[in-house]
């Protein structure tokens, strides 16, 4: 039996829920601005998705090349996300990235190097100059590790000073949140429980940040782990804040795709950046004949000029398979579908007829490494076989830019990384992730420590709350009529990756929904058998309301937006519409339903949209804005008469 | 299609359990963490299992499959014979909380006790400058994706629990190195500290960390012997007195560490075959074949009786109060010198060059 006073209780000023970059880093923002904090992650520490990323972080330090700054990473950030980036959120991660990873440094890490000794940075698919710091192809380690140390040397500090490392910052490992608790409309507290023991455990709290990562784990094919299940999402959304631009999945251009055991795990993008191309089955080179018209100016058109390239970028176009990943994406899936792919359903992503076996191994050595582990593919010797995988989920809480507090109507919640949304519109660059969790972990972190240093009074938690929070926690496992969670989490898998995957039509979205609203009522009965102690099948029975409610999310939004726009792509509606920019899908709970409301983008200001081309800018925009913007300038340039 | 294979898995939590038998399907190209999934979809829903990245990022799925450490989602199935059953068990060294997943918070705490990187003075973000030759060293290390596999293979903690304590253990001796070889860091004590405070002493480089690590850091050549070599010291480490190339086991004075908690002799895990004594042969032609060609790190040396200790866990200062003549021999009172040089696990500097 459980009663609510036997529930471990923790007192906290801040609660950030996830381990990742974002987390981490909130965390320490929050710490370091003197509130006791506390870090909660469903994994055990330091194992978070994050050290999944390989690339790197994007950053405009121009180490490689001078001439890139901010304006340029903004500009490109932009056209990357189709224009549907929250401007402001882009500007302020362009502006503030070197500064973060910079920091990183004083932390301990390590990335590799230029020749004289600054940061090392890599050409990426949408970035015009290389950009990315990386360290070999684990930047994604070295940066959750790097963190994980700076928590660690935090907890020295305290220990030294208040006799306890746990003082003021203490991480909850293998503890999974289930509920937020609120007080009226602000946040008061957390609900969940111990992963090992199955205990409960509540933490009163005044400000939480959300730092879940993303949702994944509802489709078939998917990079992301078994974390993936949008819980963050799921709890805002409970808690009363509202999600955007949820229709935008990307879908990793390249991810292998045999053997069956690795189908899902990623290839670096940094093997096309590093001189690999694609291949259909017939041995074409085919990735030059997609590429978009708005592209077209900054891509070769021979295989000759891509390929100098690589040694020249400055008077050479880029190879076409730097495109954004969603473009390579979609080339992929029409090279597939046209009967031109490999017997596993992907295409050849081939390097090792174009670079030397020694140069492989030492520019991507994890990645040789883990074909010849896993699949027995020497990389050096013969083509991947790759497809498009789900990989990142650009929508998420609609947040304040600045501070990364939650829209909606609750108060005390704030959210960064990439339970977050905005930041990158419709699709996002390949290293802006890592250096998004960064900026945006630091100014959720600060921005919760400084909201309730103005509250007055601390919110309470309800014991109503808390007793409705541990009935829904156990009935799983009281149930046993019930269906077995890891078939209802297949079902949902198949019905995504099938109806709202890669290329979506309006028939089948309709299906889709109807299918889910009947997974609803089968997830609403499952049952877990078993104990409380590290039980699987009950965390998953717990987790897959949250995977259902968002995906009921996305596949609204996608049957609502008549258009293909980055990670969303109708067959019905193939081209971009400019009307349709001018809009985000916004998501919200009333009651048990997902309700849907257009809302406008905010205007970018007009020193921002001053850096674009005209002529570029006519792609995205609808005719007023245009002239709104040639107003712009004619007003700029009779100002400069004037003077 | 898959076949059918015998799988014995460990269920049961601290109060106990046993290897239970599974027959599962096996398809081409899957993974030990792929059937371990199959199993939790079918017959085992609740079958405890700890994983993240399914591509040997993360660390997270460490476990012993035929009794070797290894990671579940980078073992192959296409590595075992069609017959063959496949052993899974939980992680030996760390306390069980249920199946396969075991209590490792005992690496969280050495991690917490390692004193984390110290920055520059007066650098300021953004201007830090070092050559990539530089930061290789250190990175090799931080290549570490924490699967503590090592830390489950070392001798010094697998067997003996009351060592936990005096021993940070390998994963925490390249993170020592690591820090030491960074070239910012202002620490100049990491050795020394590797040394008094994380138990360094204790290892004797039998490599079998390195063997097991699935990142292929090479803990002991690259990390561990280097910090060794180069502990100068008022601290008292006979590896090093006996020459920077010359390694043997025995016993190593600490000053915290009591000699009674190691009375017996240390396995490893990797069995060579015979034993291998500076007090005498070993009867074991391998080894001494092995001996003879160079280094055999995992010859089997019974430790020297060590002296008595007192209360305090010291040695007793004065022949007074001692039970022999004369200071105890670092080596163990029963060696006779000189050793024999056959005996010696000798490592030509060259030898790896031919
Ligand atoms: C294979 C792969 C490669 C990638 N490569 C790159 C790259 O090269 N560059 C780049 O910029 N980006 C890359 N990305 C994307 C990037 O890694 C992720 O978007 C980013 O790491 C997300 O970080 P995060 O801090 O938001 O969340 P995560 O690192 O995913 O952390 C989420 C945390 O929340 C915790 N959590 C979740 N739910 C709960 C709950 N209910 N209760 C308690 N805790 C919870 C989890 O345990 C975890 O600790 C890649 C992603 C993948 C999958
Ligand atoms: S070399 Fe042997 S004794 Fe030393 S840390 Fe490694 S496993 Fe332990
Ligand atoms: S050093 Fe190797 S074996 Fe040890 S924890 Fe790190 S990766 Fe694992
Ligand atoms: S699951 Fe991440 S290393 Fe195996």
């Amino acid at each position: 039996m459980t009663t609510t006073n036997r529930i471990e209780r923790h007192h906290y000023d801040v609660v950030v829920i996830g381990a990742g970059g974002a987390g981490l880093r909130a965390a320490i923002e929050a710490r370091l601005a003197g509130k006791k904090t506390a870090i909660i992650s469903k994994s055990l520490f330091g194992k978070a998705h994050t050290v999944m990323a390989e690339g790197g972080a994007a950053a405009a330090m121009g180490n490689v090349n001078s001439r890139d700054n901010w304006q340029v990473h903004f500009r490109d950030t932009m056209r990357g996300g189709k224009f549907l980036n929250n401007f402001r959120m882009a500007e302020l991660h362009a502006k503030e990235s070197p500064q973060r990873i910079w920091e990183l440094e004083t932390y301990g890490a390590l990335f590799d190097r230029t020749k004289d000794g600054k940061i090392s940075q890599r050409n990426f698919g949408g970035h015009e100059y290389p950009r990315l710091a990386h360290v070999g192809d684990r930047t994604g380690l070295e940066l959750i590790r790097t963190l994980q140390q700076k928590i660690v040397s935090l907890q020295q500090e305290d220990k030294a000073e208040l006799g306890s490392y746990d003082a003021r910052i203490k991480v909850f490992d293998e503890t999974t949140i289930t509920e937020l608790l609120l007080d009226g409309e602000k946040v008061a507290g957390a609900f969940g429980y111990y992963r090992e023991s199955g205990e409960f455990i509540l933490f009163e709290a005044p400000a939480v940040v959300l730092a879940t990562g993303g949702v994944g784990r509802s489709y078939k094919v998917t990079s992301n782990s078994w974390e993936y299940t949008g819980d963050g999402h799921a709890l805002a959304l409970r808690a009363g804040a509202t999600l955007i631009n949820m229709e935008f999945l990307q879908f990793h251009p390249t991810g292998m795709v045999w053997p069956p055991s690795v189908k899902g795990i990623l290839v670096t993008e940094s093997v096309r950046g590093d001189g690999g191309v694609l291949k259909n089955s017939d041995g074409k080179r085919f990735m030059f004949d997609y590429v978009p018209d708005v592209f077209r100016k900054q891509y070769a058109e021979t295989e000759e000029e891509a390929d100098r390239w690589y040694t020249d970028p400055d008077n050479n176009r880029r190879p076409p398979e730097l495109l954004p990943r969603d473009e390579v994406a979609r080339a992929i899936n029409s090279e597939v579908k046209a009967g031109r792919g490999t017997p596993a359903g992907g295409v050849y992503l081939d390097i090792a007829s174009r670079r030397s076996a020694e140069e492989i191994r030492r520019r991507l050595p994890s990645m040789y490494h883990q074909f010849k582990e896993l699949a027995d593919v020497d990389i050096t010797k013969e083509p991947m076989e790759v497809g498009p995988t789900c990989h990142y989920v650009m929508g998420g809480v609609e947040v304040d830019p600045d501070s990364g507090a939650a829209f909606g109507s609750v108060r005390g919640l704030f959210a960064a990384g990439e339970v977050s949304g905005g930041m990158h519109g419709s699709n996002r660059l390949g290293g802006n992730s890592l250096s998004d969790l960064l900026v945006f972990g630091k100014r959720a972190g600060g921005h919760a420590a400084s909201y309730t240093d103005q509250l007055t009074v601390r919110p309470k938690v309800a014991i109503g709350a808390v007793e409705a929070a541990v009935e829904t926690a156990l009935a799983p496992l009281q149930r046993d009529t019930g269906e077995s969670p890891y078939q209802l989490q297949q079902d949902l898998q198949v019905v995504m990756g099938d109806l709202v995957g890669i290329i979506r039509r309006e028939g089948e979205l309709a299906d889709a929904l109807g299918r889910l609203a009947e997974l609803r009522e089968r997830v609403a009965k499952v049952s877990a058998v078993g104990g409380r102690r590290y039980n699987p099948g009950w965390h998953l029975a717990l987790d897959l309301r949250n995977m259902l409610v968002v995906s009921e999310c996305t596949a609204k939004a996608a049957l609502e937006r008549q258009e293909s726009r980055g990670g969303h792509t109708r067959e019905d509606f193939p081209a971009m519409d400019p009307m349709w920019r001018r809009v985000n899908l916004v998501c919200s709970l009333n009651g048990d339903a997902v309700r849907l409301a257009h809302k406008p983008l905010p205007k970018m200001r007009s020193e921002l949209i001053g850096l674009f081309d005209r002529a570029e800018l006519a792609k995205y925009l609808t005719d007023e804005e245009l002239a709104d913007f040639d107003a712009l300038v004619s007003d700029a340039d009779a100002e400069e008469a004037g003077n | 299609m898959g076949t059918k294979r015998h799988f014995r898995v460990w269920r049961g939590d601290d109060s106990g359990g046993d290897l239970q038998d599974y027959q599962v399907e096996v398809n081409e190209g899957e993974v030990v963490l792929d059937i371990i999934h199959r199993l939790q979809a079918t017959d085992a829903p609740d079958l405890a299992c700890r994983w993240n990245c399914k591509a040997g990022k993360c660390g997270s799925c460490s476990m012993e499959i035929n009794g070797m450490p290894k990671l579940g989602c980078m073992t192959r199935m296409s590595t075992f014979e069609e017959n063959e059953t496949v052993t899974v068990t939980p992680l030996r060294t760390f306390p069980i909380i249920r199946d396969l997943v075991t209590d490792v918070s005992f690496n969280y705490e050495k991690a917490r006790e390692t004193p984390a990187f110290a920055p520059p003075a007066g650098v300021a973000p953004g201007d830090y400058r070092m050559q990539q030759v530089d930061v290789e060293r250190s990175q090799e290390f931080r290549k570490c994706i924490e699967c503590f596999l090592c830390q489950n293979t070392c001798h010094v903690i697998r067997d003996h629990d009351e060592n936990k304590h005096a021993f940070a253990g390998p994963r925490y001796f390249i993170r020592a190195a690591e820090l030491d070889m960074h070239p910012l860091d202002t620490r100049t004590d990491r050795r020394e500290y590797a040394q008094a405070e994380q138990g360094l002493g204790f290892c004797n480089i039998t490599k079998c960390c390195t063997e097991v690590c699935p990142e292929h850091i090479k803990i002991t050549d690259n990390g561990i012997i280097p910090m060794k070599e180069r502990v100068v010291d008022r601290r008292y480490d006979p590896l090093v007195w006996l020459g920077s190339k010359i390694f043997r086991r025995g016993q190593v004075p600490q000053t915290f560490v009591t000699s009674a908690k190691h009375g017996d002799a240390v396995h490893s895990h990797v069995a060579h075959g015979g034993v291998h004594s500076h007090a005498g042969d070993s009867h074991d032609p391998a080894a001494e074949a092995e001996a003879q060609a160079g280094v055999n790190w995992h010859r089997e040396v019974p430790r020297p009786t060590a002296p008595a200790v007192d209360d305090n866990g010291r040695l007793p200062l004065t022949e007074l109060t001692f039970d022999r003549a004369a200071a105890p021999s670092p080596f163990g009172d029963d060696v006779t010198f000189p050793l024999p040089p056959e005996h010696l696990n000798f490592a030509h500097p060259e030898q790896d060059k031919h």
